[in-house]
């Protein structure tokens, strides 16, 4: 079944996080009271769903009809001989419907919402794509839909706001702090606590508190376990390189966490660096932040020596986000996984590259693992393999694109 | 006695409902808060809360929000109102202040610390909106230690089992949060209030406070029937914001409303 969510790893034993959503110091359930006895029902309610065969049958439907799965691991064969080094891989999450990895959490969400009886979803979005997302299952489940997101980001992302608009949902602008993802996400927050006896909310990515880190995780676990069957069927054997790119975390955590017990296999998260983390524009909270407590979770941030959240920077709406996953923050202190950063200019040569030499024009955001890649292979033997999570497509992106090149469209 | 405790009983002798007004520290600018702290004991306070500013405060409604960009545009921090309320001490050491916000910031100094230096600028108690008791034992370690009060809220949503829960670790008083949503919002079912203040009563020796949804000397008198201490919070934030920083302006608004609210608690407790 494609949609095992509950698989838990080998037997040598990663079964994080605890009963009270830890992963070591991070994560956990830093919020407002009143939020309280609402995700403790939420965390019965999904342990009831992922147990009932019913629901899993139905998820599972949902994503081979639906969404597409499985997406193909692709052999990037002249990227990889532009490159010189190790053979690369790419998990095609860009070619599920929606054109990006979040619709695999956003359906087992909508289904779990209609499970609980709720008939309003309201969510968070960043570069559009967890709100075209939520979106569309919400038009396909007949359930009344608001999106909130940053007034920047609405400017940044048209297309995608007509996209979510066009699929009835509601686009409420943000205007307030920095005006971007993370303004969203307390604005989702308020709304919640507000409707809570006839709303869910979606959270897109493995942040918020208990259970969404791990629900969230459990729900894009599907793109590592496809990875992972593909690989040993195409090469016989486990890759030495899982890439991916990291804004919360939703994709990377999805690629690695079927990976996290075979030791083996290294792993690599991508930052955005912004404009280079030594200007202070950045948006890379694991390289250059330090841990403390938002939206519900302990993890790292990038704060200033107040406790403050300093507005991030980075030319991909989808990574500018001042936190990250908790679970990244325990996998990075634990050394299980690197975390590393590149740059707007990186990241946009990246976007370059695959478009001209794989005709696969990449989102901004999976660029960034792409630019990573590139730096990477060609540091290893030729019989290596990489796997580089490239987690949605570019089409949202080509305004900004041609905005930086001086073009207009 | 903590100062919180001592203020309630001496309430309690007198019939007395407690009054606690709560502004943001530092809005809209840092050096009118001490004195608006004086204005606001003058004008009937009982205890103060007063709010640290936090640059993702997300309990809050659109007044309070904005109450906490403008300290902030002055980069109003922790440290900074704890100063606030060592110099508000040299006046008065009597009246109990209560800080008001989220647990990044006490993270950041780390929780020794803050205990430590709150407690020596004069803080009786705080209250994190972020930090459910599950989440608060080694913050409680610090403040029992040291003798700071933590007051837990208790919400509409809370059940039988978490106000026992809730009601084991707090000191000072419990918050009852009489509405679901974020601070400033909606209409007060003073009736549903009384029900659950009882229940939070049969588990809790403390005194129990009641917030949101109190704007003006009416809702103040019906929620002081029923609880023994009320919290108004936005209604005073938006005077602060009408007043555009004019401080004679800005403390003769907030204290003709405190006044008003003070008044209408008195008649229907007294």
């Amino acid at each position: 079944m494609l949609a095992d969510v509950k698989t838990k790893q080998g037997t040598s034993g990663y079964h994080l996080p605890d009963e009270r959503g830890h992963f070591g110091p991070y994560g956990g359930r830093f919020i407002a009271e009143t939020l309280m006895g609402p995700i403790e029902e939420l965390t019965e309610a999904y342990e009831t769903c992922v147990n009932n065969p019913a629901f899993m049958t139905e998820l599972d439907d949902d994503l081979r009809q639906y969404v597409g799965r499985p997406s193909p691991l692709y052999y990037a064969k002249r990227w990889t001989e532009t490159l010189g080094g190790a053979k690369i891989y790419l998990k095609r999450e860009d070619l599920n419907h929606t054109g990006a990895h979040k619709v695999n959490n956003a359906i087992g969400q909508a289904l779990l919402a209609r499970y609980m009886g709720k008939t309003r979803i309201i969510a968070e979005t960043g570069a559009g794509q967890h709100g075209v997302a939520t979106a569309t299952v919400a038009a396909r489940l007949g359930l009344e839909c608001v999106v909130y997101m940053g007034e920047e980001d609405i400017r940044r992302q048209a297309i995608n706001v007509y996209r979510m608009k066009l699929l009835g949902a509601e686009v409420v602008p943000v205007t307030s702090g920095s005006k971007t993802l993370k303004d969203a996400l307390n604005e989702a927050m308020r709304d919640w606590v507000t409707n809570i006896d006839n709303t869910f909310y979606i959270i897109g990515t493995v942040a918020g508190p208990h259970p969404y880190p791990a629900m969230v995780r459990d729900f894009q676990a599907i793109i590592g376990r496809e990875a992972k069957e593909q690989i040993m069927l195409q090469e016989g054997r486990l890759p030495d390189t899982l890439v991916a790119c990291i804004g919360g975390g939703s994709n990377a955590i999805g690629l690695f966490y079927p990976f996290i017990d075979d030791e083996a296999v290294a792993m690599y998260g991508v930052e955005g660096a912004g404009e280079g983390i030594e200007t202070g524009r950045h948006a890379a909270a694991l390289c250059a932040g330090k841990p403390g407590v938002l939206h519900g979770n302990r993890t790292y941030l990038v704060e200033d020596e107040d406790g403050q959240i300093i507005p991030t920077h980075c030319i991909s709406a989808g990574l500018d986000y001042p936190g990250v996953g908790p679970e990244h923050a325990w996998l990075k202190d634990s050394g299980r996984a690197n975390y590393v950063s590149v740059t707007d200019d990186e990241a946009l040569k990246g976007f370059h590259d695959l478009t001209r030499i794989e005709g696969i024009m990449p989102a901004l955001e999976s660029s960034h693992a792409l630019a990573y890649t590139s730096k990477l292979a060609p540091t290893m033997d030729k019989d290596k393999l990489i796997i580089v999570n490239l987690s949605g497509r570019g089409d949202k992106d080509i305004h900004t694109v041609a905005d930086l090149e001086g073009i207009s469209i | 006695m903590s100062r919180i405790a001592t203020r309630f009983t001496a309430l309690q002798q007198n019939n007395r409902k407690a009054l606690i007004p709560y502004v943001t520290a530092g809005d809209p600018r840092p050096d009118i808060t001490v004195s608006l702290m004086h204005a606001m004991v003058k004008a009937g306070a009982d205890i103060l809360e007063l709010g640290v500013p936090f640059s993702d405060p997300m309990a809050e409604g659109p007044v309070i929000q904005r109450a906490m960009e403008r300290a902030l545009q002055h980069h109003v921090s922790l440290r900074d109102v704890l100063a606030m309320v060592a110099e508000f001490r040299q006046q008065d050491n009597d009246t109990p202040v209560l800080l008001m916000g989220y647990l990044n910031p006490i993270e950041v100094m780390g929780y020794a610390r803050f205990a430590k230096a709150a407690v020596k600028a004069g803080v009786d108690g705080v209250l994190i909106v972020d930090l459910p008791p599950e989440e608060a034992e080694e913050l409680l370690v610090e403040l029992d230690e040291i003798g700071l009060d933590i007051i837990f809220l208790v919400s509409p949503t809370t059940d039988e089992k978490r106000i026992q829960k809730i009601a084991k670790v707090s000191r000072g008083f419990i918050y009852y949060v009489s509405l679901k949503g974020v601070t400033g919002a909606g209409h007060l079912d003073t009736d549903e209030v009384a029900e659950r203040v009882n229940c939070i009563k049969a588990y809790s020796k403390i005194p129990v406070g009641v917030g949101f949804g109190i704007k003006d000397a009416e809702s103040a008198a019906r929620v002081a029937r029923v609880a023994d201490a009320v919290v108004v919070g936005s209604a005073l934030v938006k005077k602060v914001e009408e007043t555009g920083g004019v401080a004679d302006k800005l403390e003769a608004a907030i204290t003709t409303l405190l006044t008003d609210i003070r008044a209408g608690i008195d008649a229907a407790t007294i």
